[in-house]
């Protein structure tokens, strides 16, 4: 099913997104993966706060290459969520609501996207300069110093995403695969 | 004996940087082609159309195909009568790096070191592999490798008595880990034979060979054929959203082994498998 999303995700919103819904999504998404999140980990260690409010917000796991003059960013797509499963369920638990990236999750991340009513999107791996056309501001926020790795703040018009784990943690890889093998 | 400088080379690998990153190549072009009328499934119908939509982004727009620009692989196969002057190689070679990742808006994706993880900021060093060939020509040709499916490689040592069953089983079950982390429909190269190394290094040259292309060994033909027919029953689809379409080629690369021992590398790369090269 096809649907338009304004951000941040309400509980009404995710309550309606079920897995292998087609989902365009306008707002305020962050951008945040592996050095970001260790640092964002490293902080809540410390007792600090994290550099940005993620509570009801949406993390997409991308480093995005440099834009071109007139451009606001370079080619952006999904990089493999997987790498993040370590740190997503802290940041679920502090009220993340969205993820988007690419690949498998652990059960642990669904466990933790099931115990706090959130929802894991996947969009198209590879398909980054097609994505960046549905990206209208980028602003680093936080760690400017890792380069491609700092958290941006990003304004999206339509951006497609696929709902893979839902609220419920039904997860689309799996009934995908399943509806099309043969072995 | 026949003199090159070595900017001819610096100034060869900046622009096949830039290429490779922005035009896919004739072979995968054709491809993805193939597999978006051959495609089952209607959400990977749509993933494969997207993909499609953004090469002619891409091109057009001189926007990445990918963000992850990969880590510069470079092959490079020097003439025995050639003489390089004006410089070091290597350093000519990092420097085309630099300067195709730096002028070409390309991210910079290295860092200096694997546990302290300091970005270098000009996407070096490449990782170069060094042949020496007959004649006074130097054929060079970049792959640069994106980790999403870098990551989901994998080496088996098998055992002689494994054989070709335990290949195949090596081959499928590293795809199946892959499945959608490695942004399907995959090249899978592999590399049977020679040390825990060279299998590596031949998985990684296996998919260099343009897809479509099978081996001149009748029974690696066959093999190719038959992994590439297993893989696509597998239902990962493009995307990994489920459908018939996993992988475009399965290309495997064979090398002489010791009597005790049969490695096996499958290196595991995306739909785009950059590949360009270059003869001076």
């Amino acid at each position: 099913m096809e649907k338009k999303i304004s951000l941040p995700l309400t509980e009404e919103i995710i309550n309606d997104l079920k897995a292998g819904d087609y989902v365009y999504l306008t707002g305020t998404i962050y951008t945040a993966r592996d050095a970001a999140h260790k640092r964002m980990d490293e902080a809540l260690n410390d007792g600090m706060a994290l550099p940005v409010d993620i509570k009801g917000q949406t993390i997409y796991y991308m480093g995005p290459s440099p834009a071109r003059e007139g451009r606001p960013i370079g080619s952006a797509g999904p990089t493999t969520a997987s790498r993040m499963d370590k740190y997503a369920p802290r940041l679920l638990d502090l009220g993340l609501k969205g993820m988007i990236g690419k690949g498998r999750r652990s059960e642990a991340v669904k466990d933790a996207i099931v115990r706090n009513g959130a929802v894991y999107f996947a969009t198209v791996g590879g398909a980054g300069a097609l994505l960046s056309k549905a990206i209208v501001s980028s602003e680093v926020v936080a760690y400017d110093d890792l380069g491609t790795e700092a958290i941006r703040e990003l304004k999206v018009e339509n951006f497609p995403v696929i709902v893979v784990i839902d609220k419920t943690g039904a997860n689309l890889y799996d009934i995908a695969q399943e509806q099309y093998n043969r072995e | 004996m026949r003199e090159i400088n070595v900017s001819v080379i610096t100034d060869n690998i900046k622009e096949l940087c830039i290429k490779a990153n922005h035009f896919l190549s004739p072979d995968m072009t054709c491809a993805l082609n193939n597999a978006c009328e051959a495609e089952e499934s209607e959400l990977g119908k749509m993933v494969l159309g997207s993909l499609k939509e953004n090469l002619e982004i891409a091109s057009s727009d001189m926007i990445p195909i990918c963000q992850d620009t990969g880590m510069a692989v470079v092959f490079i196969n020097v003439g025995q009568e050639v003489h390089f002057v004006g410089g070091n190689l290597e350093d000519a070679i990092n420097e085309g790096v630099r300067r195709g990742y730096v002028d070409g808006y390309l991210r910079k994706s290295v860092v200096s070191d694997p546990i302290e993880r300091v970005n270098t900021k000009d996407n070096t060093p490449a990782v170069i592999h060094y042949n020496i060939i007959p004649g006074d020509s130097v054929e060079i040709t970049l792959a640069p490798k994106g980790f999403g499916s870098e990551n989901m490689s994998k080496v088996y040592m098998l055992k002689p008595a494994d054989g070709i069953e335990g290949v195949k089983n090596a081959v499928l079950s590293a795809v199946k880990d892959a499945g959608p982390n490695a942004c399907p429909p995959m090249v899978i190269g592999v590399g049977i034979g020679g040390t825990f190394e060279k299998c590596a290094f031949l998985a990684k040259k296996a998919l260099l060979r343009p897809a479509g292309e099978h081996s001149e060994i009748p029974y690696v033909k066959a093999l190719e054929e038959e992994l590439l027919r297993r893989i696509n029953k597998t239902g990962i689809g493009p995307g990994g959203l489920g459908g018939t379409q996993t992988a475009f080629a399965v290309n495997v690369l064979t090398y002489p082994t010791h009597i005790a021992g049969l490695p096996v590398a499958v290196n595991i790369c995306c739909h785009v498998n950059r590949h360009v090269s270059v003869t001076i």
